[in-house]
């Protein structure tokens, strides 16, 4: 039972456009700095197009995914009709008002900031307030998400929380607690300097701050992806899932792990002590545990819907999968552009090995292949599955959206594995210009060339996706029936109540958080002549 | 089972969930701030308290080590985007009595006939700058310093909108036009050099740093070569030391030869 289409359509649509836009300005980022740009000679221009990519990127279109797609979710796995759907047009009108805000500047080089502030860097105070209204905007679903669960927790007193929403109300607590970080930072420390209260900054505490809301929004991006494995895939397939327990196992440990290792975001400042950076680069190495058991469920998963199409033999069912079925593809790929890119983080996660790329083009590699790689799949993915269901209208170019994955896949490989690359040749990131005549990095100059080829791809593949939804629009309307998600080997009848809330876990996010964050911030906080004048973008 | 006898030590989950949480950070807390501390053979720590200490990034200063001595001034000159914004007309009518004894090198319109550099019309934050800085002497120069000495804080403030109000002349000795070179607009990004123009006008402007146009070729390769060298170094952060000093001779001479040989109107005006 979708009620609100329109609401749900207007998230996705917004979202889409703005990947749009955010996608062309990637693709011209990487010809531009590649050997076969000729340099503009204004390295402004560039950090302008990067600070509105990350901006985008990062905090609007995730966000207006995860939305939407938590709506689809409330109304359908619970089968109740969204409460407070005013409420969730205010945050709508938020976001939309908040980017408008946060663009004009970057637009007019006021801004050049990028979306990690970089403080005592330090733009027009209407790109902070801009990103302050998208992340009120959000806080918005995030209530709504929690007042819809307990509106149907009374009507349904003790009965299992369906999976889709459980994970979901997950996610948005998580976000709702990593985001704080960020905006301590800014109304605290960027905004009062911003609109010229003040004129120095701590911004060693800064970083720490990001850092809090820096890792975890990672997870927060990544939750709708996780949602989809767990509860699309194996429908759209024709499987099952292999366990409901460990589906809600793997979120609660997000909720738990992903917050108290930000850190390794640190691992090269001077104002962290070297204690917190091991603690939290213990943690980060948990954090593998959730994706690890998602990876096995999910292959169960699919190996159930293989045995069930006749599949036999040790691995012989993986030729009886559904191969023609966009989902299946989008899951495969987004698996092997999963393991590559965790096989990565791996390295960034220890402290020592970290250093060796720390700031260089492996970063901007690595989190490519994971962002816009293993998890914008999925919201793909999550596009093609719902749009039916939104809008009445049968989807009929699977021709065209099997080719549209492909070229995502090849295009994000092509992509970034020379990103890799140069990034072990020591490259740095962040840079506008590279001047491959010099003798130093002209080995260097082929690599950036097939990531710039790369990026092409990756644009044509993102129209052929928006060109899918548009037609999509206008095709002949079908009875999509009411939209469901995948159900479990064992259906669960009753579930244990610490996997049915999320109180114990979200008191234990917010413990570890203390734990891990409490005494750095405190004793940046109050430590005097840690502060550094502001550096003003586009001032004399 | 309500949601109420979760959190009580009788639920199974609760147990193992707090359990094992605790017993994580326990045994990283230790390792973190304890043994790894210890496995350093090249550190000493009195105590465990000590380790812990260090290991949790408590500020301190060693005892045994004290800071350096700042052998000479450095500048101590506090900018903002909002330094001397706006200034009153009769501010600038102070700066220009005051500026008379200035024209007999920087000349009578701010634009110099020797190799002093032009006043006219640079941005006035950069001269306020300069002038504290040869009044505190953290810069020195034979000529400008005993200048400078007797200022008041005032009439710094008013020289420097005085000539922040000049309109920018072509400098006395125009030579035609020179392309970009590379140093000024691409910088040398694996040598750590930003390009001049991102913080000196062309790309971009920055607080504190003047532009260039116009100026004297010989006094700009001077300052080069006096950053490079350490010899000038009221550069705030170094940032200029750092510059110069990895800049070629060559590329001192480009950058130097360029700015020169720009007009003064292309500058873009900030307000
Ligand atoms: C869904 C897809 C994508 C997401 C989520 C994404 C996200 C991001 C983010 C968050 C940044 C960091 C900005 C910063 O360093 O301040 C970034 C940087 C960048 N992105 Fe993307 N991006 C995506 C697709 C692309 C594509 C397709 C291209 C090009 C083909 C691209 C090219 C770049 C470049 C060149 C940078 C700057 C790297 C640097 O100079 O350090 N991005 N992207
Ligand atoms: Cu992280």
């Amino acid at each position: 039972m979708l009620a609100n289409r329109k609401l749900i359509l207007a998230h996705f649509w917004l979202a889409f456009a703005v990947f749009g836009f955010a996608l062309t300005l990637g693709a011209w980022q990487m010809f531009i700095r590649s050997p076969i740009g000729t340099w503009l000679s204004n390295p402004e221009l560039y950090y302008r197009s990067l600070t509105a990519h990350g901006t985008v990127m990062g905090y609007v279109f995730p966000t207006l995914v995860a939305m939407g797609f938590g709506y689809a979710i409330s109304e359908s796995a619970l089968e109740q009709r969204l409460v407070g759907v005013r409420w969730a047009w205010a945050g709508f009108w938020l976001i939309v008002a908040g980017s408008i805000m946060a663009m004009v500047p970057i637009a007019l080089g006021r801004a050049s900031v990028l979306y990690t502030f970089y403080p005592p860097l330090i733009g027009n105070v209407f790109y902070y307030l801009g990103v302050v209204l998208v992340v009120v905007g959000s806080w918005i679903w995030v209530a709504l998400m929690s007042v819809n669960l307990r509106v149907w927790r009374k009507a349904h007193p003790g009965a299992p929380v369906p999976l889709a929403m459980f994970a979901n109300v997950a996610g948005s607590y998580l976000w709702a607690w990593t985001a704080v970080g960020a905006a301590l930072e800014l109304l605290l420390q960027i905004i009062p300097v911003a609109a010229g209260l003040k004129n120095t900054i701590d911004a060693g505490l800064a970083r720490v701050f990001f850092s809090w809301t820096l890792h975890a929004i990672v997870y927060f991006w990544l939750m709708p992806t996780y949602i989809a494995y767990y509860t699309i895939v194996p429908r759209a397939i024709g499987g099952r899932v292999y366990s409901d327990s460990m589906a809600r196992i793997s979120f609660i440990l997000f909720l738990v792990v992903a917050m108290p290792i930000g850190m390794h975001h640190t691992f090269a400042d001077p104002q962290v002590g070297a204690g917190f950076k091991f603690v939290h680069s213990a943690f980060t190495a948990l954090v593998a545990l959730p994706t690890l058991l998602t990876v096995f469920t999910i292959c169960a998963s699919i190996e159930i819907a293989a045995r069930l199409r006749g599949g036999r033999g040790m691995f012989g069912w993986t030729r009886a999968l559904p191969w023609d079925n966009p989902m299946m593809l989008a899951l495969a790929f987004s698996f092997v552009m999963l393991g590559f890119g965790g096989a990565g983080g791996l390295i960034n996660m220890s402290y020592q090995l970290d250093a060796s790329i720390h700031n260089t083009q492996w970063i901007t590699g690595h989190f490519h292949l994971i962002f816009g790689g293993a998890i914008v799949i999925m919201y793909f993915a999550i596009a093609y599955d719902l749009w039916p269901h939104l809008t009445g209208r049968e989807l009929i170019d699977i021709r065209l959206i099997r080719t549209q994955l492909w070229l995502w896949f090849i295009g994000m490989i092509v992509t970034t594995f020379p990103w890799h690359w140069v990034g072990i040749l020591g490259m740095p990131r962040r840079m506008a210009y590279f001047d491959f005549g010099d003798p130093a990095i002209a080995p260097q100059a082929l690599s950036v060339t097939f990531s710039a080829i790369g990026g092409f791809i990756l644009l044509t593949s993102g129209i052929m996706f928006i060109v899918v939804l548009a037609r999509g629009m206008r095709a002949p309307l079908v009875d999509a029936g009411p939209y469901r998600f995948a159900i479990a080997v064992h259906q669960p009848t009753t579930v244990p109540v610490a996997l049915n809330t999320h109180a114990l876990w979200v008191a234990l996010m917010i413990v570890l958080t203390l734990t891990n964050y409490g005494y750095p911030i405190l004793t940046l906080a109050t430590t005097e002549g840690t502060s550094v004048p502001a550096v003003y973008v586009g001032a004399q | 089972m309500s949601a109420h006898d979760l959190f009580t030590l009788g639920n199974r989950h609760f147990r193992i969930g707090v359990g094992v949480t605790a017993a994580i950070l326990i045994v990283t807390a230790i390792t973190g701030f304890i043994v790894l501390p210890f496995a350093q053979p090249w550190v000493q720590f009195a105590n465990v308290w000590d380790a812990i200490c260090s290991a949790a990034g408590v500020p301190q200063r060693a005892a045994n080590v004290t800071a350096p001595e700042q052998s000479k001034r450095l500048s101590e000159v506090v900018l903002t985007s909002r330094t001397l914004s706006r200034p009153s007309q009769e501010a600038i009518g102070r700066g220009a009595t005051l500026a008379q004894r200035c024209a007999i090198c920087h000349g009578p319109t701010g634009i110099s006939r020797a190799d002093s550099p032009n006043l006219a019309g640079q941005y006035a934050a950069v001269i306020y700058k300069e002038l504290h800085d040869f009044r505190s002497g953290a810069r020195t120069n034979a000529v400008m310093s005993p200048f400078a000495v007797n200022l008041t804080d005032p009439e710094i403030a008013d020289l420097s909108n005085y000539y922040a109000y000049l309109p920018r002349l072509p400098a006395y000795h125009p030579t035609p036009q020179l392309p970009k070179p590379n140093i000024v607009i691409y910088g040398a990004p694996m040598r750590g050099i930003a390009p001049c123009g991102a913080c000196h006008g062309s790309l971009d402007n920055k607080t504190g740093s003047p532009w260039l146009e116009g100026q004297s070729e010989a006094y700009m390769k001077a300052q080069l070569q006096a950053f490079a060298s350490g010899e000038r170094r009221n550069d705030i952060s170094q940032q200029m030391r750092n510059i110069a000093r990895a800049m070629t001779p060559q590329e001192i001479e480009a950058a130097a030869a360029y700015y020169a040989s720009q007009p003064s109107d292309v500058v873009k005006a900030v307000d």
